[in-house]
């Protein structure tokens, strides 16, 4: 039984990774829409400072628009890294959800850290020796408990606003709730985990590294220890696959909410690829039963869109 | 203050759920400080009360109470057959990724609530929440189309008190995506607010007469939804050209149907019936630019206003083509749209994807020429002329909407003296709608216009009063609003009257052509004229 463990992380990794793929192709995948842009668009290289666009110049379609990537990383890094929308717009929000996601992105970090020493010592252990070696374990512990830590404290301070700030209370469901609990409970085990018996990660990165190696060795320790090793294991794969199941899965969305719509300023011109596409869009069927469109299926866009009124 | 405790309450009890009273409300600067001296908020009549379906104290929409059954369920199912078409391509193609995005992500974090005009204006009534009707919407969704379980997504009862409200509160939100823009995720309760819009319309038939019957339905039937026709627009036109060249000493005629310009100026024609003094200007300033440029009598196409933008795609899409066409037939190399916002987001975002081939005809903003003009040095301006406070409103769908915020504080700058300039706080895109956005400048029914004054309206009014303290408050010193935007420009007047601010603190208002002929030097001093309103 000892590689149960690791088939429910493998599992728990698969539904992650296949969910996070699914919604970026639904995303990806979805049919042109019209423009729906909102300033400032940060990819605007003049004007996105004070949220101006193209359209401030005159015969704006015969100039070049200026896209500049470092634009949009200017905005994106301090937005993904420390949330400065909801700093700007919440801050009793923000000091709560700031530790939150900064401590998962933490425990992200921690695994990586981990994969990689697995890789490097499945190499060879001489990799792993030295202050090399030393820096890496200590990184591993450090990113790992702070981030246990951090995600932990968050989660609880996104709890307890989310149960008595009014607005947020009357509106909670009994997933957001639970949401909060399962990481408090998820990072709690693995942080009891980490005090009682596992202080330097050793135990947790063998693990890690034998789900790259395939080396399936069993927790060591008596039955409570790896009782609770295995209890983190299982409670952190099932939340990793449980997250992009849910509405926590707005890190894949967000993307879109600003490529596809926020800063999608790109306009369409004469003879452009995209025509056909909307040329596409416009010859499908519509349904919609008002008496002023009665498209009943059987009208395109075309047709609805061109009927004459006048000599009604 | 009478207001919901929860979502659930939509669907519960028969009479408003919620009343704004004017001590709930957050007193405006002086002159106009005291609110027992604020006009009271007439409340609804027992009679429309008893007729109509109501979810606070005012009606927009007018939804007559069902009296069977059958009515009681079309609505019903009316309501959940249109839902369901905006989640399929064919129908809904056009919002289909913006509506899933905000259907899908919302943490209901409540970050976007004091963004909102409304629900600050309201003294934070929960029912005029920006998630307030995005929360039921997606509550309706999960749980009758999707079968969703409810505690993931939280319960809901469907009636028809949850369908005919909902939609009535659709008609409580400006669509000003002020709250949008502060949403760490990216959702957008103003799409959503117009998604139930266009269900109800699209779907249902349900819709506001000033915006469909009187707007867009009677723009589509004679060509402009002030019932003007060709012959009679060309007259009053005519008209305007006279009266303008008496004002100004400077001789003009509009061209009207010239093949070939450069461009097709399209005006909202609610300019050319109340403030006629607009597109005089206009005509002034072109003609001395020595611009080529022509209005087209074609049909719908010397109104440029496209009411589908608040409510309706397939209406959205008849007008914007309307609009094209006429250009195309002209042969312009632009169409440059005047003072009206939603019609600058109509057609150069909005119809951007929408025409396609012939009907592309490249669109532009009258505020970028405008601008050339004052660069090229052809018109010679006096900014002494303007030499009383002017401050700027900024259209939600010109500024935070397209990007336009520099040109016309150039223009601005070009006519008027700088220490006389003051800008509102916030500003730019981080503006706050005038309180007219999404229809509500041309809707007045019942007591409609005294909940917008008190509601969407005032923190305009709060920010045009914020703007000009400091000055003396009376009708000696004259100060200007500058709301380059016809619907905007309606809302204002409306509140400076409502509020007296003319006879009480010297507020007027007008748009941006009228502060540059005021200070054309070839033209008489006075163009702006402060008694008329
Ligand atoms: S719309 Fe955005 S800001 Fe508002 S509650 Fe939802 S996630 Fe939060
Ligand atoms: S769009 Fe504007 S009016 Fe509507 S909810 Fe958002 S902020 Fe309020």
């Amino acid at each position: 039984m000892q590689w149960l463990p690791y088939v429910v992380a493998y599992a728990g990794i698969a539904v992650f990774l296949i969910a996070v793929i699914a919604r970026f192709f639904m995303w990806a995948r979805m049919p042109i829409h019209v423009r729906w842009e909102l300033y400032p668009v940060a990819h605007d290289a003049k004007r996105a400072r004070y949220g101006g666009s193209y359209f401030e110049e005159s015969k704006w379609w015969t100039k070049p628009r200026e896209v500049s990537l470092l634009g949009e990383l200017k905005v994106m890094v301090p937005e993904i890294l420390f949330l400065v929308a909801l700093k700007e717009h919440n801050p009793k929000l923000w000091i709560r959800s700031l530790p939150f996601h900064f401590g998962l992105y933490l425990v992200v970090a921690c695994t990586v850290l981990m994969l990689g020493t697995g890789v490097l010592g499945a190499l060879s252990t001489s990799l792993l020796e030295g202050g090399f070696g030393t820096l890496l374990r200590g990184l591993i512990v450090a990113t790992g408990a702070a981030g246990m830590c951090l995600a932990i404290l968050g989660a609880l301070g996104l709890l307890q606003r989310r149960l008595t700030e009014p607005g947020m209370s009357t509106f909670a469901s009994g997933a957001d709730l639970f949401n909060l609990v399962f990481f408090v409970v998820a990072f709690g085990v693995a942080l009891v985990n980490f005090l009682l018996f596992d202080r330097d990660f050793s135990q947790t990165t063998s693990f890690t590294a034998g789900l790259v190696t395939g080396d399936f060795a069993a927790f060591s320790g008596a039955g409570g220890e790896a009782f609770l090793a295995v209890l983190t294991v299982v409670l952190l794969s099932v939340l990793v696959a449980y997250i992009p199941l849910t509405h926590m899965s707005h890190f894949v969305g967000k993307y879109f909410a600003y490529h596809a719509i926020r800063w999608n300023d790109k306009p369409l011109l004469r003879g452009d690829k995209g025509e056909a596409e909307v040329n596409k869009m416009l010859g499908q069927k519509v349904s919609w039963s008002a008496p002023h469109i009665k498209g009943e299926g059987k009208k395109t866009w075309v047709d609805v869109a061109t009927e004459e009124f006048k000599k009604k | 203050m009478k207001q919901p405790k929860n979502v659930k309450d939509i669907s519960q009890g028969d009479g408003p759920l919620s009343a704004v009273e004017i001590h709930d409300q957050i007193p405006l600067p002086p002159p106009f400080d005291k609110l027992e001296d604020e006009p009271a908020i007439r409340p609804l009549t027992q009679d429309a009360r008893d007729k109509f379906v109501v979810v606070d104290d005012t009606i927009a929409v007018g939804i007559p109470k069902p009296k069977t059954k059958e009515e009681e369920e079309k609505l019903v199912n009316g309501f959940l057959d249109g839902l369901r078409k905006c989640f399929s391509v064919a129908d809904n193609w056009t919002f289909l990724q913006p509506l899933m995005m905000s259907m899908e992500h919302c943490a209901k974090c409540q970050t976007c609530n004091e963004a909102c005009h409304i629900y600050e204006e309201s003294g934070h009534n929960e029912l005029y929440r920006p998630t307030f009707r995005s929360e039921i919407v997606r509550r309706i969704y999960h749980k009758y189309i999707k079968k969703h379980s409810t505690w993931v997504h939280g319960d809901i009862d469907l009636n028809w008190k949850t369908v005919a409200r909902l939609i009535e509160l659709a008609y409580r939100c400006n669509l000003c995506r002020r709250c949008a823009q502060t949403c760490p995720i990216g959702v957008d309760n103003a799409l959503l607010a117009r998604e139930i819009r266009k269900v109800a319309s699209q779907e249902m038939g349900i819709v506001p007469r000033e915006i469909h019957d009187d707007g867009s339905v009677l723009q589509l039937k004679v060509g402009s939804s002030t019932g003007m026709n060709d012959i009679v627009v060309k007259d009053n036109v005519e008209f305007i050209d006279e009266d303008t060249a008496e004002r100004t000493g400077i001789p003009i005629k509009t061209p009207w149907d010239v093949e070939g310009a450069d461009i097709l100026l399209l005006h909202n024609a609610g300019e050319i019936m109340a403030w006629p003094e607009n597109p005089g200007a206009f005509a002034t300033l072109f003609q001395a630019a020595g611009l080529s440029w022509t209005l087209s009598s074609d049909f719908a196409a010397y109104d440029g206003i496209n009411y589908g933008v608040w409510y309706d795609d397939v209406q959205f899409a008849r007008v914007a083509i309307k609009h094209a066409q006429a250009a195309a037939r002209l042969g312009v190399k632009r169409i440059v749209l005047g003072e009206c916002g939603h019609a600058h987001k109509a057609l150069t975002v909005i119809a951007d994807k929408v025409l396609t081939g012939g009907l592309k005809i490249p669109v532009e903003s009258a505020f970028t020429v405008l601008h050339e003009i004052v660069k090229s040095g052809k018109v010679k301006f006096d900014k002494s002329r303007n030499d009383f406070p002017v401050t700027l409103h900024d259209p939600c769908n010109v500024v935070r909407l397209m990007g336009i915020v520099t040109p016309q504080r150039e223009v601005i700058k070009a006519v008027v003296p700088e220490h006389r300039f003051r800008e509102m706080a916030p500003h730019g895109c981080e503006n706050y709608c005038c309180g007219g956005g999404s229809g509500f400048a041309i809707m007045s029914g019942r007591n409609f216009s005294d909940w917008r004054h008190h509601l969407t309206g005032r923190r305009k009014f709060r920010q045009i009063l914020e703007a000009f303290q400091g000055e003396e408050m009376d009708k000696e010193h004259p100060k200007y609003v500058c709301a380059p935007c016809s619907n905007c420009k309606g809302q204002i007047r409306d509140i400076i009257k409502y509020y007296d601010a003319w006879e009480k603190a010297g507020i007027s208002y007008g748009g941006l052509v009228e502060l540059m002929v005021n200070a054309m030097v070839d033209a008489k001093p006075g163009f702006i004229d402060w008694e008329w309103h």
